[in-house]
């Protein structure tokens, strides 16, 4: 079957077939992507990080359904570690969205990063575009739970929601730099907790000291996601941050950047496969390999000669 | 191009027993397959569209409470339907032997029944999975 021309009549099955093919690297994926291309910039996309068990899944379920109630269609990627050893994951983001599953307007995949290490899957921004062709208006992308430094998603979606839990850590925590400082929008769930007013203090300290300069200061709503508590009001929050982006043609700036990036990425991968298709693969490399490690010559200019005679 | 087994662990029906399912699904991710686990109490329909968008090349149910002459069948059908006939469906649990003939002729590969070894189930998946 043509994937790329029954995604866009609307095959759920091929929808999640493109995914697959994108995932694995199949032959024909650039072939899906390229049909697909001209079809993508029309969703928004969102961005839901934060620490492991902070509720990620069970936020993203809710938000999911008040947006199904607000007749929008949603796509969800919520994203698992792979373990380095096996190559093994458990995705077990999807338990927490099964009353979703049979909803026909939400479309969920789960993802394992597969030695990503910034907090995504690889080919999450292709499986995003998959979702952005067959029509979804609004994509979750939930992160695997994430420490301080994963930060890919900022990269990945328009609005970028830190979810945190109180009970992590002292003041010290919330001015470190990393995932605090990538959020447009804070969400503190678990809110009927211990220390959720303490935590939402000490972060509208560690936003008030840099926010002056900014013309979006991140909100902060807190929720008890299992309940449903303030999922309405969070909402109302995010599309806020959305108009926001519009309004002041950030939406375009942040887009132009993603585009710029991932035009950088392809051209990269597109180079790191001619060499190795063309360099190391050939036995002059190795002889290479031979005089560097004799001290014969330096690294770096076998390095040099080896791009002089690729760019000529 | 990689390819990864993606192996759907699902608890149909209403017994709320899943300590079977999740060394299962463990094991599964130690033998280097993507498994998504979607937990208790899942009806076949939503056993069948999760393997659908999860485009998964295994479904692996387990149940205890004695509904699987009803609920495996179901599910290879509704595969079927969707367009999903390319899935391997394994089942395991407390199952009669005497039961194990029909529900092979209805589509279910193989059936685990409790002295399994979860090597026998990730070498019965390799050799099978399409």
């Amino acid at each position: 079957m043509d994937i790329a021309q029954e995604l866009l009549n609307g095959s759920k099955l091929a929808l999640s077939r493109a995914i697959t093919a994108i995932e694995n690297e199949h032959d024909d994926a650039v072939d899906i992507m390229k049909k697909l291309y001209p079809h993508t910039g029309n969703a928004f996309v969102f961005g839901i990080t934060g620490p492991p068990g902070a509720g990620k899944s069970t936020l993203t379920d809710k938000l999911a359904r008040e947006y199904r109630l607000m007749g929008k269609t949603v796509g969800i990627i919520a994203i698992d570690p792979t373990s380095p050893f096996s190559g093994g994951a458990i995705l077990g983001d999807r338990i927490r969205m099964n009353d979703l599953t049979l909803d026909e307007g939400v479309f969920i995949r789960s993802m394992g990063t597969r030695g990503s290490l910034g907090g995504l899957s690889r080919k999450t921004a292709d499986a995003v575009k998959a979702m952005d062709a067959f029509g979804k208006d609004i994509i979750f992308i939930e992160t695997v739970g994430v420490g301080q430094s994963e930060v890919d998603i900022v990269k990945a979606a328009d609005t970028t929601m830190v979810v945190l839990v109180p009970g992590l850590g002292d003041d010290i925590q919330a001015i470190k730099a990393g995932i605090l400082e990538i959020g447009d929008v804070f969400a503190i769930n678990k809110a009927d907790h211990e220390g959720a007013d303490r935590l939402n203090v000490e972060l509208n300290m560690m936003l008030d000291l840099g926010g002056m300069t900014k013309d979006w200061r991140p909100p902060i709503k807190q929720v008890v996601a299992n309940q449903g508590q303030g999922v309405k009001e969070l909402i109302i929050t995010i599309e806020e941050h959305y108009a926001h982006l519009k309004t002041t043609g950030q939406l375009t700036t942040r887009r132009t950047e993603r585009t710029k990036n991932e035009m950088l990425d392809i051209l990269k991968n597109g180079i790191g496969t001619y060499i190795t298709n063309h360099i190391t693969a050939s036995g002059q490399f190795d002889q290479y390999v031979k005089d560097v490690e004799d001290r014969r010559i330096d690294p770096y200019s076998v390095v040099n000669d080896l791009l002089k005679g690729m760019l000529k | 191009m990689e390819k990864r087994i993606r192996v759907l662990v699902a608890k149909p029906g209403l017994d709320g027993h899943d300590r079977g399912a999740k060394v299962v699904a463990r094991a599964l991710r130690d033998a280097g397959f993507e498994v998504i686990y979607t937990g208790l109490r899942q009806t076949p329909e939503q056993i069948a569209e999760a393997a659908l968008q999860e485009d998964v090349n295994v479904v692996a149910m387990s149940i205890l409470s004695g509904a699987h002459a009803h609920i495996f069948p179901k599910v290879v059908n509704l595969l079927k339907g969707k367009g999903m006939d390319d899935v391997l469906v394994v089942g395991g649990g407390v199952i009669p032997e005497s039961d194990i003939p029909a529900l092979k002729a209805a589509g279910i590969a193989e059936v685990f029944t409790p002295g399994a070894t979860t090597g026998t189930i990730i070498d019965f998946i390799k050799e099978n999975v399409k």
